[in-house]
């Protein structure tokens, strides 16, 4: 069950009661409860421990009724003359039971209502919706991208009959419809539900699709002239209960069921979407959104869900690298780090900028700030990255992290980088440490400053115009590749597991930095993400209290502080 | 029985020169009911139909003025809206349009009188597509009606303003459907609204409460206001007041449009003294007494129905087809209904299987797709009709079909999935053995054309 907190993007929060505390009695399956008036019968099965099977019924979209799954046998209280309620043998209100079916999603529970979720009317139903959706349906799980995760399979399995009564011909509609830039879409496999229309048109705004026809020849389609690429469309194909809708990206590519799924969150910008990352032997094959309503409800943006190809990238650093007679040569990790600290120990503590990252977690930030003690340097700062907000899920901040960056005191938003074009120049910066894969050309430093550099270290998961000039690259791991948290642009602390291991010889950063601290001072005792944990909470007011554990599958939002954020912050 | 019809709503049609216009109309009394409602107000017209106890001739039977009490005028705050249903397309049924072609103007009075007693402001009549030129007349009659007086700001000097408005229907069946006019005429695709929570009386057109009353049912208030409602009451039987305004189609004599108090004549009279029996000397063998979605009736069935003996008390009688009052109630108690009044006769030469085959030819092309039940269950209803008509019949056709049509009617948003499955239940259940030897036959050719219904 989510929580009361509802996100303002969603036109409807059927899950959630106008008054949860406003209770009443109702019977579900001869059991007498209290529940949340007016909350619809759908939610009431829920929250009792019951299922109510549905197909159109969504509860963050309107309320169509269409697909019948959901019908129960509803009662009400029989009254006196005096309209009381009569009361059985038990002491308990007797029930007359209507004859006719009601649709769970668009009855809300009144006083002393009856529901009946597995009478045998309740069956004959559901059995019977089953097979209708089947008569017409291709059948054509075998090569399904939908298969294993698909309402018709489960619900055959639950509700429907082994065998079909229908012998005619089926209804022949449009097979792999170029719907958008994403999106293809099976129209025979289309059970009609209308939960991608109303996606669309309710929770984007956008009427661009719709159904054409009649009768069991309707048929979904894109309007006239209109195509589907809308920056969200890929929610349609989560929203489908079957396979009718499917992603270019990854039709074809995996079985579901082979699928190993890790809990983390979509590090493209600032609003950390809440996501299930799909994988199968180290390889990612899918970003889906975990539902978080203090985050991102059951949405995320398509550029998010396919940003995890970079990992793919063939420009992928594997190996260590060093300079030397000009060129980069690969080298063993030991050799890496001894050649940083060296490098390092050779100049004055006034003489090394760190240009940290915010698209680094917490833990990594946390080891990179003792470090820099350690060094002695205050020139520390990350680069900042605009994206485009959209009113949205998108954020203006493209970096996953700057909160977490700003908390632990690692940044200035971009606004110390901007002078150290001219440090480097007149040699007053001799040695820049630059995490992160950041590209610094883009903060300014000039080429030609990065070549007067004595020393240039690099960390990142892909190559760029700073990676090639450094004398020592350092290859660490992408999002779905580490362990970390990260703390969003509304203050959640959010928190990651590693999906799949980094490629090569790439590790993740904290231990990059850790290996980095004992070699230049010889000690340390942040061994794990644990570990640093606990550090971090004894030295990070707003982290008190907290521990790996308790940060959760969906987060903790952190208590108003000014120097975390100017914005409201709502403590959940 | 005298079976002289009573001609109230038909009162001038057909009448040998009558005219549509206004000039005619007003020749013949027309608008000074109007006088009259605006004189007595609204909440008199209100009180005088529900003391009518008129019932809804489009389909469903629904007191008029129960329907008319859901709404206050006096508390609501946001505007009412009533509609004209004259998207009459259920087959078997042509009373509306003889209203709409041959005496515009009695609709237009019957509901101006029933804004007015509603507090309505704006009004739409939804006319079926197809009715291109009741269109065009009942555009002019508005005209007609404006420039007279009878519409726009201060009718008649009583400081009531109405607007009405003509919209085309869309060409779909479910377009009379009460909520999928609502979405029709909001500019969506006719699919049935949800009730609840969409009760037109509450959430209707743009969410606001509205009235959708069916042309008959209109022109009825007219002669309520007219007659006053104790006087209209005592037309007709208890809780089945007024007059009824019947279509015979199919085998008969003499097919056509009649006006009867409800009740007052016999299936039996009113084929066969009424319609001159049935045609070709053939026998009787079934009649759909409400349209093609109501449930049929076969020749020599004897009904159980219970109704008010001379003593008062509630007795039990046996009652054959012939004998059924053509009333709400009495067809109701024989398993069928009134409906929309098209009473479809068939003789002995039909054949039942095609007969259903052409009524879910219908309904399979006019489902229109929102819900499961419907949507799949009517086109496979015809799938396996058209089969067993051309002769791929197989054994357990006959018990499919039930039961298919048991799992599509009470499952379905509208009652449009009643309407699919009435026929198939009852033409299965009391035409069985013609099914099955149908079915026996296989392979010989159909004697009527209906494979081009099917496909």
């Amino acid at each position: 069950m989510s929580c009361c907190q509802t996100l303002p993007m969603n036109p409807w929060n059927h899950d959630v009661a106008k008054d949860e505390k406003d209770l009443i009695d109702v019977q579900v399956d001869g059991v007498w409860l209290k529940m949340p008036r007016g909350l619809n019968v759908v939610e009431v099965a829920h929250r009792s421990k019951k299922f109510i099977p549905h197909y159109c019924y969504h509860p963050k979209l309107s309320v169509v009724g269409n697909c019948r799954m959901c019908l129960f046998e509803m009662g009400t209280p029989k009254m006196n003359a005096d309209r009381s309620p009569v009361l059985g043998l038990d002491g308990k209100p007797e029930i007359a039971w209507m004859p006719r079916p009601q649709i769970g999603c668009a009855t809300g529970v009144t006083q002393g209502m009856g529901i009946r979720t597995d009478s045998p009317l309740v069956k004959d139903c559901r059995n019977g919706v089953m097979e209708f959706l089947l008569i017409n349906h291709p059948l054509d799980c075998p090569i399904c991208d939908q298969a294993g995760e698909c309402k018709l399979q489960e619900y055959s399995v639950e509700y429907g009959t082994g065998a079909s009564r229908f012998v005619e011909d089926k209804v022949k509609k449009p097979k792999n419809v170029d719907l958008g830039e994403r999106i293809v879409l099976d129209d025979e496999r289309c059970i009609l539900c209308s939960r991608c229309v109303r996606f669309s048109s309710e929770v984007m705004k956008e009427d661009v699709l719709g159904f054409v026809n009649r009768g069991s020849h309707t048929t979904l389609t894109a309007y006239p002239g209109k195509r589907f690429d809308s920056p969200y469309s890929l929610n349609t194909v989560d929203l489908c209960p079957v396979g009718a809708l499917t992603s270019k990206d990854f039709r074809f590519q995996m079985r579901v069921w082979f699928l190993k799924e890790t809990k983390g969150f979509c590090t493209s910008c600032a609003t950390g979407c809440n996501t299930t990352i799909g994988s199968r032997e180290g390889k990612i094959h899918r970003l889906t959104p975990r539902e978080n309503e203090s985050v991102n409800s059951s949405w995320m943006c398509d550029y998010g869900r396919l940003n995890f190809r970079q990992l793919d990238s063939s420009d992928r650093l594997t190996r260590p690298l060093l300079r030397a007679a000009g060129a980069q040569f690969p080298a063993s990790w030991t050799d890496a780090i001894t050649k940083v600290a060296d490098g390092l120990k050779n100049v004055k503590p006034e003489e090394v900028a760190i240009v940290a990252s915010a698209r680094l977690t917490n833990e990594e930030l946390f080891v990179l700030g003792r470090l820099a003690k350690e060094l002695g340097t205050t020139q520390v700062d990350t680069v900042p990255h605009h994206g485009t907000a959209d009113g949205f899920l998108r954020s203006g901040d493209a970096n996953p992290n700057t909160r977490g960056a700003e908390l632990l005191g690692l940044t200035s938003g971009g606004r110390k980088i901007i002078s150290w074009e001219a440090a480097i120049l007149t040699g007053k910066i001799k040695a820049l440490l630059v995490l992160g894969g950041e590209d610094v050309a883009t903060t300014g430093i000039s080429p030609k400053a990065l070549a007067q550099l004595d020393v240039l270290i690099f960390s990142g998961i892909l190559g760029n115009e700073t990676s090639r000039m450094a004398h020592v690259v350092l290859p660490s791991t992408g999002f779905a590749e580490k362990t970390g948290s990260m703390i969003n642009g509304h203050g959640r602390l959010q928190r990651m597991t590693r999906a799949v291991a980094g490629p090569g010889e790439a590790r993740e950063d904290w231990m990059i930095l850790r290996d980095l601290r004992m070699a230049l001072t010889g000690g340390n005792s942040l061994h794990s993400v644990e570990d640093i944990w606990k550090a971090m909470a004894l030295e990070v007011p707003q982290f008190a209290g907290l521990s790996w554990a308790k940060i959760g599958d969906l987060g903790v939002q952190l208590e108003t502080r000014s120097d975390l954020s100017e914005r409201t912050l709502v403590k959940a | 029985m005298a079976c002289r019809e009573h001609r109230l709503v038909f009162k001038n049609i057909d009448v040998r020169g009558y005219t549509r216009d206004i000039a005619c109309y007003q020749k013949h009394g027309g608008y000074g009911i109007l006088k009259k409602g605006l004189a007595i107000g609204g909440p008199a017209i209100r009180d005088e139909v529900k003391k009518s106890q008129l019932r809804g001739r489009g389909g469903a039977g629904f007191p008029t003025g129960t329907k008319w009490s859901f709404i206050d005028p006096t508390k609501t705050t946001k505007p009412i809206y009533l509609i004209c249903n004259a998207d009459e397309s259920e087959p078997g049924t042509f009373k509306d349009r003889q209203i709409i072609y041959k005496d515009p103007h009695q609709l237009l009075e019957g509901m101006i009188l029933s804004c007015f007693a509603n507090g309505v402001k704006l009004a739409y009549l939804y006319i079926r597509c197809e009715f291109t030129e009741g269109w065009k007349i009942m555009e002019k009659a508005l005209e007609e009606a404006r420039t007279a007086g009878f519409l726009g700001k201060n009718i008649l000097s009583s400081g009531y303003d109405l607007e009405i408005y003509v919209h085309r229907g869309a060409g779909a069946y479910i377009c009379g459907e009460e909520t999928g006019l609502i979405e029709s005429l909001e500019g969506k695709r006719a699919y049935p609204r949800i009730k609840p929570p969409y009760f037109p009386a509450v959430l209707g057109l743009y969410m606001c409460p509205t009235i959708v009353n069916n042309v008959e049912t209109l022109c009825n208030v007219k002669h309520i206001v007219e007659m006053g409602g104790e006087a209209y009451a005592k037309i007709g039987r208890p809780n089945n007041t007024g007059t009824r305004l019947l279509c015979v189609s199919g085998d008969v004599v003499r097919p056509g449009y009649y006006e009867f108090p409800v009740g007052a004549l016999t299936l039996g009279q009113l084929i066969n003294d009424v319609c001159g029996g049935i045609r070709n000397g053939n026998r009787l063998k079934a009649v759909i007494p409400g349209g093609s979605s109501a449930k049929v009736l076969k020749a020599g069935e004897v009904y159980k129905i219970k109704e008010k003996g001379l003593d008062g008390k509630m007795m039990e009688k046996e009652v054959g087809l012939e004998d059924l009052r053509l009333d709400f109630d009495t067809l109701a108690a024989a398993g069928s209904m009134a409906g929309s009044g098209g009473v479809i006769v068939m003789d002995h030469t039909r054949d039942m299987v095609e007969c259903l085959a052409n009524i879910s030819a219908f309904y399979a092309h006019e489902s229109c797709g929102q819900c499961t039940p419907c949507r799949e269950g009517v086109l496979w209803l015809k799938k396996i009709l058209g089969r067993i008509a051309v002769g791929h019949g197989r054994e357990d056709d006959p018990a499919l079909l039930k039961e298919v049509a048991d799992r599509i009617a009470g499952r379905t948003i509208c009652a449009f999935g009643e309407a699919a499955a009435w026929p198939v239940q009852s033409f299965i259940t009391k035409f069985k053995a013609e099914f099955s030897a149908r079915i026996a036959r296989n392979g010989s050719a159909s004697r009527r054309d209906t494979i081009s219904l099917l496909h």
